[in-house]
């Protein structure tokens, strides 16, 4: 009997445990998770999967059993995404994100982020004009909803109060995972706008530095500017930051679409890609902050002082995380 | 990586990995319809969380008569923020690298360059959701409205819905079925279904051999195409058409049954064919069809 088997029939018979054993190991990582699997299967797994890939080329040149070859190609590729796609432990990942990945993000988006805050600053200085010769030009730059009367037919007292109103905390945590929310959800919508060569991205940043000078103007011409500005830097230093920082993002993205250079565009888009996800994840992180800063920070903490000393250190804080020097980049620049 | 083989559409799907033991897998792409249901049972799964959620809140609401309002508040408005993004990341993180729809689907996410799929390259494919579907969904709901309310409103809707339509339909203008999401994030979405280990169909033909004897010239009427239509035929065993192929062959390489059955004939032949031809094999000769002539 033995010599009517044929020779793939006889390989397959020798091999067909190993392939069920990682068949089985790869099932059980795939449903759970790799921590699911003891330290000898973890071990296992890498020999496993290259006998089984031996196998494979074995069995396309040797053998012409259609199902044996498709099952052998399927466990491969299966296996390969798990031998090469193991991950770091999630502590490790978050520890590379913060000490390597998300400053060196925003380092290298630097010209952009030059770009967004000018944007940033233009748009902020042409509304701060234009309102200045005719206060209607307010209601084009400031949606009604979020000026909640202040706006320039009020009065100093009202515009006082809106500074000082937050002597009763209820709804604050509401009031502040609301903020983080909307202005994640903003955030992300510039970042993505990017992709179309960047051109809403600086829209979206021009209507942002806008409404920002129309209410400067409001509060300056009432001579409230200082007071203002404790209001609005204790968490705006943050929040600011981070929106521009989003749009010099998505910058970075429409400008690898429009103009890629020596790259294809697939791989420059795939190369900004990588920098600008680090910075928007970071983004995120950032308005959560600034949702807590603006929700309670504000509404509790009343004095200027305080209010622009927060945003003072908040600004040199940021600064030194992202932009100061670090000794890793000294080595790398040394490997280099 | 079906048991058939690939029809010129499939082919053209096919891309090939090359591990860095030398080895090139094929990888099959996932096609614009498969990806389509996909998105559609994550959105059904997670408008059915809406649902399910805003009731309990409600419930909640009502059972303490409105005493835990900006709890409920916070949950809920946490809650639909981490549904709309983290929802994605989280599934496409784990080690299926797929949504609920995905695995539906047998799909998967994986990085183009072969590479690990990193966090980053997630995260971004996942934000760049905003602008492909969160977008173009709120402009088709307020998109009307707005339209209705000014008169301008109606050329304005007109050109953003085009604008968004650009970037919903970018999958079917590329080769790799790539939409913004994947060419910014570096990744793409392929076919992973989960195969068996069948059968291997020469094992039933061996007993039947003793029973039959073909000559040289026999065994070579057909190449490697045809017997693996030989293959899917005896594995699907379907009674009319093994009769049919059965006395298809034997017409072919006028050969007398006797008495054997037809699918006792095919095993039989199937068996002492792939024997021959894999001999071939080991010497370099691998006929591709009844038509090829070369060897």
């Amino acid at each position: 009997m033995s010599e009517l088997q044929l020779k793939s029939q006889r390989f397959r018979t020798e091999r067909e445990r190993d392939w069920r054993q990682l068949e089985a190991l790869v099932t059980k990582a795939e449903k759970r998770s790799a921590s699911a699997l003891s330290n000898a299967e973890i071990l296992a797994m890498p020999v496993l999967y290259r006998s089984t890939l031996s196998a494979l080329s074995v069995a396309r040149e040797t053998s012409l059993d259609q199902g044996l070859i498709g099952y052998l190609e399927n466990l491969s590729a299966r296996a390969y995404f798990f031998v090469y796609g193991a991950r770091s432990t999630p502590l490790e990942q978050l520890n590379a994100f913060f000490s390597r990945d998300w400053p060196r993000g925003v380092q290298s988006i630097w010209r952009e982020t030059l770009v967004a805050l000018f944007v940033t600053a233009l748009g902020a200085v042409v509304a701060y004009v234009l309102v200045g010769a005719d206060s209607d030009w307010f209601f084009t730059f400031v949606d009604p909803g979020l000026a909640q009367g202040r706006d320039p037919t009020a009065t100093q007292a009202a515009l006082r109060a809106t500074l000082y109103d937050g002597a009763d905390a209820d709804g604050l945590s509401f009031f502040a995972t609301y903020l983080f929310t909307h202005n994640a959800e903003v955030a992300l919508l510039a970042f993505a706008l990017g992709f179309a060569f960047g051109v809403p991205t600086i829209v979206v940043l021009l209507s942002n530095g806008a409404m920002l000078g129309a209410m400067v103007h409001v509060f300056v011409s009432k001579g409230l500017g200082y007071e203002f500005g404790g209001w609005l830097l204790i968490h705006g230093v943050t929040e600011l930051f981070a929106i521009v920082l989003a749009g010099a993002a998505g910058l970075r993205i429409g400008w690898a679409v429009a103009f890629p250079g020596r790259q294809s565009r697939l791989e420059a888009m795939s190369g900004a890609g990588k920098a600008a996800g680090a910075v928007m994840m970071g983004v995120v992180i950032m308005l959560m902050l600034a949702g807590v800063l603006e929700g309670f920070g504000r509404q509790l903490i009343t004095s200027d002082t305080v209010r622009y000393a927060i945003a003072g250190g908040s600004a040199i804080l940021w600064g030194l995380y992202f932009y100061a020097p670090r000794p890793d980049r000294v080595m790398a620049r040394i490997g280099r | 990586m079906t048991m058939a083989a690939p029809t010129p559409a499939e082919r053209k799907r096919m891309r090939v990995l090359v591990t860095p033991e030398g080895v090139p897998l094929n990888l099959e792409l996932a096609t614009v319809g498969q990806r389509f249901g996909a998105l559609a049972l994550d959105l059904l799964i997670i408008v059915g969380t809406v649902v399910a959620v805003t009731i309990a809140l409600a419930i909640v609401f009502a059972q303490t008569r409105g005493g835990s309002a900006e709890i409920i508040g916070i949950v809920w408005l946490l809650g639909m923020f981490l549904l709309r993004n983290a929802y994605f990341l989280g599934f496409e993180m784990s080690a299926r690298a797929a949504t609920p729809g995905k695995r539906v689907m047998g799909l998967r996410v994986a990085a183009r360059n072969g590479g690990r799929l990193t966090f980053e390259a997630i995260f971004t494919r996942n934000a760049l959701r905003e602008l492909e579907l969160f977008l173009p969904l709120s402009l088709m709901i307020a998109g009307p409205i707005m339209a209705l309310q000014s008169d301008m409103g109606g050329w304005i809707y007109l050109l953003a819905t085009i604008w968004c339509l650009i970037f919903v339909l970018l999958p079917f203008f590329n080769a790799d079925k790539l939409r913004a999401g994947d060419m910014v994030a570096g990744t793409w979405v392929l076919r992973a279904p989960r195969q068996k280990l069948m059968r291997d169909m020469a094992d039933a033909g061996a007993p039947h051999q003793a029973d039959h004897s073909f000559t040289p010239a026999q065994l070579d009427a057909y190449g490697v195409k045809e017997l693996h239509v030989l293959e899917e035929v005896l594995r699907t065993g379907d009674r009319t058409t093994v009769r049919a192929v059965a006395d298809r062959i034997a017409r072919k390489i006028v050969y007398d049954r006797r008495d054997a059955t037809d699918i006792e004939f095919l095993r039989a032949y199937y068996h002492a064919v792939r024997g021959r031809m894999e001999q071939g094999l080991l010497m370099g000769r691998r006929r591709k069809d009844k038509f090829d002539r070369s060897v």
